[in-house]
């Protein structure tokens, strides 16, 4: 009997055993992806501009494993930026030599005085100085950055332009600590005379003395001037906090805003650039008896008269000086 | 003449981070660089996927487009190299790169990137092929000795592959085949606009 019972055991056991086996068959000779569920590489492309994850090494900023976006980046490098570079400072360019060629230099329509007067202290001149040497230099070494490739490195070869481009890169690291200072400067010493105002509006709309020969009536800073002032302001502010923000990278944002910053710095630089070539044009061979205003510190009485007659007033009225005469008759 | 890439089969990497290991000892990298990385997306939760990721050595290289001195060069074997004699450590090759694969020692206080260093695809760099120049400033040249690329080579799971892009895409296909699944080459799209077809 227990024999029996033995084999009814061991024949039901089998038979059990085989449809166990009969039963996981089939799904086992089918494949299972344990990675089903995972993220896949287009999705989170398309979802996301980069893709980020977790390192275990101490570089957490390595845990961005792509970023695409580095080709719009390229292409507003190698295209945008030296098409908009390229016209905005050689179409300056040529509209100062035409406006040189046509117009010639503005000259002083009643002669010298003689006589001159204080426009800029030693102090303003100072800081006029160092902002602008700094900013010469650090166009310079801006724009090799941006067009040295195609245009100075073939001429001079690979081992002179990366040596140039060294030292220039150390030259605009290094002096955009006084730039910046400069501006800050400029922006504290002259914001006084550069609020627009009414007189702008006529200044303007008489054509500033640039167009015929009008000498519309200006106190210390003409509209021109202002523009140049908030230019100045505005753009030097502009190109200081992105051009630290990639000095110091990973300290303000990621890759992302450093990509930013690197485009708002290029183009506000090319474009300050291209404003800058008028300024120094106006204030050198554009306008006779301009350049003495920040080169000696004084100006002629007569230069006065014609181009800032509210100004010489105003001087005037301050030192009781009784010679001036009342502006609407000089405005003339 | 071959076309060198990386292929990382992220089915199979389970972020054991010996590639990133085996490249900091074979070309002694300096502290705080690391030329390869692996990367856990969703670390944790449901769908975690470990990718390794280095320089891809990619088809028409951003980083050598956007170089203001132009010291990037690609080999014969389709390797982007770059020369540290010529680079002015500007950053823009690291903010073109799609990989984040340039890194710039920190040699001084502010503005003064080192030179960049990047993943070599084992190839070294402009100087001669094993001399101790190369070795120094770029690391080992295995591929001009013969060998593929340390990283992918003691991949303890066969996860990365490097060598020959129609080959290692031969080897993922097969791979892709035989499981049955396969998240595909992860990066290639970007790196050479192309996928593999599974």
């Amino acid at each position: 009997m227990a024999s029996f019972a033995r084999l009814i055991r061991l024949t039901v056991g089998a038979w059990a055993f085989l449809l166990v086996i009969s039963v996981a068959g089939p799904s086992s000779a089918q494949q299972i992806n344990p990675t089903a569920s995972s993220v896949k590489e287009q999705q989170l492309l398309q979802e996301l501009d980069r893709i980020q994850g977790r390192v275990s090494i101490p570089d957490q900023r390595s845990g961005v494993l792509e970023q695409p976006a580095g080709r719009e980046w390229r292409e507003f490098r190698n295209v945008t930026l030296r098409w908009v570079g390229g016209v905005a400072i050689l179409g300056v360019l040529a509209a100062l030599v035409i406006f040189y060629l046509s117009r010639g230099m503005v000259r002083l329509e009643i002669g010298r005085s003689g006589r001159t007067i204080v426009r800029f202290t030693a102090f303003e001149r100072f800081v006029h100085w160092m902002t602008a040497t700094c900013f010469i230099v650090l166009a310079i070494s801006g724009l090799n950055i941006t067009f040295g490739r195609p245009l100075l490195l073939p001429l001079i070869g690979f081992e002179a332009f990366s040596e140039w481009s060294q030292w220039a890169k150390y030259a605009h690291n290094y002096l955009s600590f006084p730039f910046t200072i400069g501006v800050v400067l400029i922006f504290l010493m002259w914001i006084g005379g550069n609020i627009p105002n009414k007189v702008d509006v006529d200044w303007i709309k008489r054509g500033g003395g640039l167009v015929g020969h009008d000498h519309p009536p200006a106190y210390r800073f003409n509209a021109g001037q202002k523009a140049i002032y908030w230019i100045v302001v505005v753009g030097g502010v502009l190109v200081a906090a992105t051009g630290y923000e990639l000095m110091f990278p990973f300290y303000l944002s990621g890759i992302e805003g450093m990509q930013l910053a690197q485009m708002i710095h290029s183009i506000v630089a090319v474009l300050f650039v291209a404003a800058m070539l008028a300024h120094i044009y106006i204030g050198t061979i554009g306008m006779e008896g301009a350049f003495e205003a920040m080169g000696a510190g004084a100006v002629d009485v007569n230069w006065a008269k014609e181009h800032h007659s509210l100004w010489l007033e105003e001087q005037n009225a301050r030192t009781g000086d009784a010679r001036s005469q009342p502006a609407a008759t000089l405005a003339e | 003449m071959a076309r060198m890439k990386f292929l990382c089969d992220a089915d199979r990497c389970i972020e054991c981070n010996a590639c990133v290991t085996a490249c900091k000892n074979e070309h002694e990298v300096p502290w705080g660089i690391n030329r390869r990385r692996v990367v856990t997306i969703n670390d944790g939760k449901p769908g975690e996927r470990s990718v390794s990721m280095a320089c891809m050595h990619c088809t028409d290289a951003p980083c050598a487009a956007v170089c203001p001195v132009n010291c990037f060069y690609t080999t014969a074997d389709g390797v982007v190299l770059h020369s540290k004699d010529l680079c002015i450590g500007c950053g823009y090759c690291f903010y073109a790169c799609p990989f984040g694969a340039p890194q710039y020692p920190k040699v001084g206080n502010f503005g003064s990137r080192g030179k960049m260093d990047k993943c070599t695809f084992c190839a070294g760099g402009p100087e001669a092929d094993g001399s101790k120049e190369e070795y120094e400033k770029y690391g080992a040249n295995r591929l001009a000795e013969g060998k593929l690329p340390l990283c992918a080579e003691m991949c303890s799971t066969k996860s990365l592959l490097a060598g020959d892009g129609e080959i290692i895409a031969q080897i993922y296909k097969e791979r892709v085949m035989k499981r049955g699944y396969g998240s595909g080459a992860w990066g290639w799209k970007t790196a050479y606009r192309e996928t593999i077809e599974t």
